[in-house]
């Protein structure tokens, strides 16, 4: 394997690993309800890059694109939520 | 499935380069989100890594994919088309609710109502 591409499966996980833990010491430290949906926000988009590069680590086995499907679906419907919520005081009105 | 050995050896370094640049711009981002000191500086980082970063890495599973089955194979495209068409929309849901919040507490450093909307202080 090209070094280049091998350096960049070993060094591209660890980068979106990081970066998951700066939004989630954002999420944990956040003074107000909105900085948490946003650290949540950013700790989503981190993940579904982190299962796509998994996937490559894969050669193609596993369902990781599925699996990054679902969950840059289900985090645009959890913060969106969570934003009318913030706003509303309720979800569903 | 495809072999990573069978990849010509300038895809190898094109996905390789990708993959970095998305993974260096979701850090960056993140870093970002953690260092800024109000809110309204930090949506401005989220940005990078649900834009360019997802682009680059999808282009480079499209390529790894297409060359390492030998068929196009443009299905990683789609998260970042389906980023591109919920993160502004879940952004901007956040944005109006943490204008109205910080308006209502009297925070200092909120953007400026818009000449158009009249008073500041009814709900958006």
């Amino acid at each position: 394997m090209n070094s280049v591409l091998a350096c960049a499966l070993w060094l591209g996980p660890l980068m979106l690993l990081l970066a998951m833990a700066c939004a989630l010491l954002r999420l944990l430290l956040g003074p107000l309800a909105e900085d948490r949906i946003l650290a949540l926000d950013a700790l989503y988009t981190a993940s579904v890059l982190l299962v796509l590069v998994l996937g490559l680590r894969a050669n193609g086995g596993g369902a990781y694109f599925e699996v990054a499907l679902l969950i840059a679906l289900l985090g645009f419907a959890s913060s969106s939520a969570m934003a009318k919520f913030v706003l509303r005081g309720e979800v569903v009105e | 499935m495809s072999a990573v050995a069978d990849l010509p050896a300038w895809v190898q370094a094109l996905c390789g380069m990708l993959i970095l640049l998305g993974s260096a711009l979701a850090l960056v981002g993140a870093l970002g989100v953690l260092r800024m000191p109000s809110f309204f500086q930090r949506v401005h980082a989220t940005t990078l890594a649900s834009t360019l970063g997802a682009w680059s890495v999808a282009i480079a599973a499209a390529l790894f994919f297409s060359f390492g089955e030998k068929r196009l194979a443009l299905h990683p495209l789609l998260v970042p088309a389906l980023l591109a068409l919920t993160v502004p929309v879940s952004t901007f849901f956040l944005m109006r609710a943490a204008v109205f919040r910080h308006r209502r507490a009297g925070t200092a450093g909120v953007p400026p109502p818009l000449a158009s909307q009249g008073d500041s202080s009814s709900a958006p």
